[in-house]
């Protein structure tokens, strides 16, 4: 965990997780069963409004803490829309909007979002896959109106929400806003592509706290498990990919690091977040990989929990932009600097 | 138990961000008076650069000033290291000797020696040379066998080292010795590490050259080849335990992902200001290993300032590092736009040249220094493997 997070928030984040985000709860939420205790404590203890502040509702704490508590979030799987209900509170709070309660979350989550406020004061536009749509009491959405980007608040009671499901079989779903009143409608201090590479951010944090994970789990049954005679952990071949999926992981977690870092700034660094991003998602992937191969057929059974890991890294590395998405957009931006200012944009974050 | 290795970032204080600045000026107007080029292929060894490099205070930067030490932090050492690699200049008199045999002598050697060799190597007036590997014992460091006899006043050395990265050039060796056998309970014991002065007689150096066709590489034989008792560096028959820290000091520094980056900047520069999408994403993929590795490795060196020893992550970083470096020039090869006899290209020579290097080294980068073989075992040891 980050030095800098308050260690009782984290410790708070952590027992909620252990006590009660056990595997029968995160298979249970794939198969629609919303994970009522779960949310209900975390709810309790405010972590979800971990980034609004006070007058606003929230706990008011640093960025850093909310951080830290996704990355246990990614940890322990955790099948809620804390991740997105934590983005909805930044989102709103820096528009002023006071944080309704409820799990919350935003729109649209692509680069090319385009929802537009009309003359009467309704919405125009869809997201698609947004995430835990069908559960969210709220909607915070980045909208349009006129020239000015601006954030609009949304009760989700009844909105058309086609159902769809992750990699990991948690809710994304489309949602269309059209002829939608918002309950509020605010100027937004972000743009869209900023909303998106906080998102990154996001995702980095629960992707370096699922790494983590699968780490622990196949080095753990690497010594558990035994083959011709002894554990598999102490065969070569084995212990080089365990070796490999370790060094995977601290880079992972390196770059989620930077990313925090970027959204630490007044404008959101997005060279560091495209950097965070395509290492971090390279790092899921190949992670995932190893994890199984160590793992062998018993890691590919519904019934042992890598799954709830891997498969949200396989969902988590492909949203608010991709490794090629956010490699080419930085490619684009060494190229236009030019070759002898690669080396100074390499060294400039510190 | 947790198994994640932590990386904690690290925020260079003002003073090393205002180094940096000092070192470009003085690489620019270095390369302006023609002492070196950034284009070209190997960092190499010019002593006359390293007396200006000293000059300067940038050797032995973070050592007690009383052995003429700068007393800087590991993180202004590690700009300057950074920012002379980026560049290509010509390092290789100094670095060995800055990196790793400095800071082991520092560390173990005899008063006499400390005073006497360290001044120098800070004034750049000492090129050092590794004596590890031999015929019978590469990555098996440990089962060394070129021995020292304990005799009257000091020890004669008899045997063979190998794969000597610069010894024809070397004013001194750090060697680790054979003096006692190994134990049944340690199969470590019994090696010790020795100042080497290259011009003692009995010692020959003969060239191996590599298959870039550069003379690297030498083989030193050690015939009688007495060394004072004052040479003896550390404790007689326990190398093992002095050798973890050096490594960490050699395995996380820039020089472990950095060799090939001329070709990714060729590359860039040959991709122009508007790059198809299919280069631009080649090019932002490299960046973002480069980037993050750096930022590891830069961490390490957080580490090291606050006196610990990352013997683990630095091979984290290095065999990281290593892969990334090694792997480069193929990518930098097929992102490449395609040339042909109808397309003019003024760089050409430049990038063909740093492709060309990157290529044929990058073989070795994963094999000196510990291979990756060796790397992986350290780190699987590290997650409770071994």
């Amino acid at each position: 965990m980050n030095d800098s997070s308050d260690s009782i928030i984290v410790d708070t984040a952590t027992r909620i997780f252990r006590d009660l985000c056990d595997p029968n709860t995160v298979n249970e939420a794939e198969n629609g069963v919303w994970p009522k205790a779960l949310w209900d404590v975390l709810a309790e203890s405010g972590l979800p409004l971990t980034w609004v502040p006070e007058e606003l509702g929230g706990a008011g704490a640093a960025l850093a803490d909310g951080f830290a508590v996704l990355r246990l979030a990614g940890h322990f799987a955790a099948p809620v829309p804390l991740a997105e209900t934590l983005i909805a509170g930044w989102l709103l709070s820096r528009a002023g909007i006071t944080v309704p309660p409820g799990p919350l979350t935003i729109a649209p989550v692509h680069v090319d979002g385009h929802i537009t406020v009309t003359s009467d004061g309704g919405l125009a536009g869809h997201a698609r896959k947004v995430p835990f749509a069908r559960n969210a009491s709220h909607i915070a959405v980045l909208v349009n109106r006129g020239a000015e980007a601006a954030v609009a608040l949304v009760a989700a009671t009844g909105l058309p929400i086609s159902q769809s499901t992750s990699l990991a079989g948690e809710p994304r779903d489309d949602v269309m806003f059209d002829h939608v009143f918002p309950e509020r409608v605010e100027p937004a201090a972000i743009d869209q592509d900023r909303l998106v590479g906080f998102g990154a951010a996001v995702r980095l944090q629960q992707m370096a706290g699922a790494l983590e994970r699968i780490l622990e789990q196949s080095v753990q049954y690497a010594l558990d498990r035994s083959q011709f005679g002894r554990p598999i952990g102490k065969f070569q071949a084995v212990q080089h990919n365990l070796a490999t999926l370790a060094g995977e992981v601290a880079a992972a977690s390196a770059a989620a690091g930077a990313a925090v870092e970027a959204c630490a700034l007044p404008d959101i660094a997005i060279s560091e977040i495209a950097i965070a991003k395509v290492r971090g998602g390279e790092a899921a992937g190949t992670g995932a990989a190893i994890a199984h191969q160590v793992h062998g057929a018993m890691g590919f059974t519904y019934e042992h929990s890598l799954h709830h890991s891997t498969r949200r890294l396989w969902s988590w590395r492909e949203e608010f932009g991709n490794e090629s998405v956010w490699a080419a957009r930085l490619g684009r931006m060494v190229a236009a600097r030019g070759a002898d200012e690669l080396w100074p944009f390499i060294t400039q974050a510190s | 138990m947790t198994y994640s290795f932590r990386f904690d970032p690290v925020e260079l204080p003002p003073e090393a961000k205002e180094l940096r600045q000092e070192v470009r000026a003085f690489l620019r107007q270095e390369i302006e008076a023609g002492t070196f080029s950034p284009y070209g292929g190997k960092g190499s060894f010019s002593r006359e650069f390293s007396r200006k490099v000293a000059a300067k205070g940038w050797i032995g930067m973070t050592w007690p000033k009383k052995y003429g030490g700068h007393e800087r932090s590991h993180l202004e050492r590690y700009v300057v290291t950074e920012e002379m690699l980026a560049a290509r200049a010509p390092t290789r008199a100094h670095s060995t000797a800055d990196r790793q045999s400095g800071p082991v002598i520092l560390r173990y050697g005899q008063e006499e020696v400390k005073e006497k060799i360290l001044p120098q190597i800070a004034r750049g007036e000492l090129c050092f040379c590794i004596g590890l590997s031999e015929p019978n014992s590469g990555s098996d460091v440990f089962a060394a066998s070129t021995r020292a006899t304990k005799t009257d006043g000091g020890w004669l050395v008899n045997g063979r080292k190998i794969w000597t990265s610069n010894a024809h050039q070397s004013d001194y060796m750090i060697a680790l010795l054979r003096t006692s056998p190994p134990t049944k309970e340690n199969r470590r014991h019994g090696l010790t590490q020795f100042l080497v002065e290259m011009k003692t007689p009995g010692i020959t150096t003969r060239p191996i050259i590599n298959l870039t066709g550069s003379h690297d590489f030498n083989e030193v034989i050690f015939d009688d080849a007495f060394l004072p008792d004052s040479h003896l560096i550390g404790e007689v028959d326990m190398a093992w335990k002095q050798a973890t820290d050096e490594l960490a000091y050699e395995r996380s520094g820039p020089d472990r992902w950095i060799e090939t980056f001329p070709a990714l900047v060729e590359l860039v520069r040959r991709a122009g200001e508007e790059p198809s999408e299919r280069l631009a994403e080649g090019i932002g993929r490299e960046v973002a290993h480069l980037a993050t590795l750096r930022r590891m490795s830069l961490s390490v060196a957080g580490m090291l300032q606050a006196g610990k020893t990352p013997m683990v992550e630095a091979a984290v970083v290095k065999d990281l590092g290593t892969n990334f470096e090694q792997a480069l020039p193929d990518k930098v090869r097929l992102l490449a736009p395609q040339t042909g006899d109808s397309t003019p290209d003024s760089n050409d020579d430049r990038f063909e040249e740093a492709l060309r290097y990157a290529t044929l080294i990058a073989p070795k980068l994963t094999i000196q220094g510990g291979t990756r073989e060796v790397l992986r075992g350290i780190i699987a040891r590290g997650l409770g493997l071994r």
